[in-house]
């Protein structure tokens, strides 16, 4: 049974003021040939394949996280997101939170701290299908130990109605590299699937040299885009540079999404990477989460950028 | 046959550009040294100033735990090992102001663990 999205609805009860945010296409939609010929993707294994649906992807939430020249609101952010979520009447068949769930620091007692008290307003989302993937703030101190504690594996794989996802980590070494072993069970773990089957694949950092003299990289990135290149249908969701980029590898398709904590400034806007102060007059800009419906025919409604509720 | 002595010859030819580059021994007497130490979250100096076309060797110390240091617009990485120096061995050939930073994650300020080579002309 197919069900449309009212995307109005949606909008109006998130309190979105967000737009569109590309207007190229996902999961098998792709132009196939630059004439307006479209591909159809097949179906893979997993719920019902063609099946529309729509997922959220929250990143970079920072739980911890105080300054107030940048977030006067850090303690009210993820509550406010995550109570959109939870009075929207139109529920996701999931939600993912692609990393730094926490800010990092120091002391293992206080990440740990952290994550208990970030677990604890996500639970408002009970009911929902809540997925994590850890970024190098909650991560790389300990190789990932206090995340997989609290959230479980740090990468994996699931299918949902004929669509791949894989969840991979780039960031429990802190060399910010997937890693040969990784590697090869991403490689195991795609030879299950087959070619035509859409691939969503969820990491924290760019797979791409995005911009290395910040850290916007992963070392072996290429190593997995390779493997992932045997596959037709590819869209990698990522966050880590707290602003919404748009890049294309071959036939992949790479999307960053906004920061739900702080935003960063555009790579080499600046000499210095540093959070973009809170502009008062804003509140909140450049500050969000995200919606995806991957089989959505509108392409306007496939992303759909989204603001944290004021009120 | 005839091509083993070949293939070997340039695999240690290989195994020996690799130590050059990762690993250089001690420096020739013409390199200028530049000693650089690590600590969180910072390196000092975090200005470093080299002549173009006068060989260099950046040696590399951590005072307390491994730390990365990238400069990506030189082409230069390296990890550093607290009690085991690494160097870098290059001669600048463009002047200018290139970034490097901390590429292993090491704590609550890392994002701050920056610095700077300015060759000058």
């Amino acid at each position: 049974m197919t069900q449309r999205r009212d995307r109005r609805e949606i909008l109006k009860l998130v309190g979105v003021g967000g737009g569109v945010v590309f207007a190229s296409s996902l999961l098998g939609m792709r132009q196939a040939d630059g004439k307006g010929e479209k591909k159809e993707a097949k179906s893979g294994p997993g719920g019902k394949p063609g099946e529309d649906f729509f997922f959220l992807q929250v990143t970079d939430t920072h739980w911890g996280f105080s300054n107030p020249a940048v977030n006067p609101e850090s303690g009210s952010t993820l509550k406010r997101i995550v109570g959109a979520i939870k009075e929207s009447k139109e529920k996701p068949d999931f939600v993912i939170f692609t990393g730094d769930l926490t800010h990092t620091t120091d002391d293992d007692a206080e990440r740990r701290k952290r994550m208990s008290e970030f677990k604890e307003i996500v639970k408002e989302l009970e009911g929902l299908d809540v997925k994590y993937i850890p970024g190098e703030h909650d991560a790389s101190l300990d190789k990932g130990q206090a995340f997989i504690e609290a959230f479980g594996e740090t990468h994996g794989s699931f299918d949902h109605k004929g669509v791949h996802f894989l969840r991979i980590d780039n960031v429990s070494d802190p060399s910010a590299i997937v890693g040969e072993d990784q590697i090869a069970w991403i490689k195991k773990d795609l030879a299950k699937i087959d070619a035509e089957t859409p691939v969503v694949v969820f990491t924290h950092r760019p797979l791409f040299d995005l911009y290395p003299q910040w850290d916007w990289a992963t070392k072996d990135g290429a190593k997995v885009v390779d493997a992932l290149s045997a596959h037709e249908y590819v869209t990698v969701f990522y966050g880590h540079i707290h602003q919404e980029n748009h890049h294309t590898t071959g036939k992949i398709e790479h999307h960053s999404a906004r920061s739900a904590m702080f935003p960063l400034p555009a790579p080499g806007s600046v000499p210095k990477k540093a959070p973009v102060p809170w502009d008062a007059a804003h509140p909140f800009q450049g500050i969000g989460y995200r919606r995806i419906e991957p089989r959505a025919g509108d392409a306007a409604k496939r992303v759909v950028e989204l603001d944290v509720p004021k009120s | 046959m005839s091509g083993l002595p070949v293939l070997l010859g340039a695999a240690l030819l290989l195994a020996a550009c690799r130590a050059h580059d990762e690993h250089p021994g001690a420096p020739a007497a013409a390199e200028r040294v530049v000693h650089v130490t690590a600590k969180k979250f910072e390196y000092s100096p975090s200005e470093i100033h080299l002549k173009k076309g006068e060989p260099v060797v950046l040696e590399l110390e951590s005072l307390d735990r491994t730390h990365g240091f990238e400069a990506p617009d030189l082409g230069l990485r390296t990890e550093i090992h607290a009690g085991e120096p690494s160097r870098l061995r290059f001669v600048p050939d463009k002047v200018g102001r290139f970034p490097f930073h901390c590429d292993v994650f090491c704590g609550s300020g890392h994002e701050d663990m920056t610095g700077e080579i300015v060759v000058d002309p």
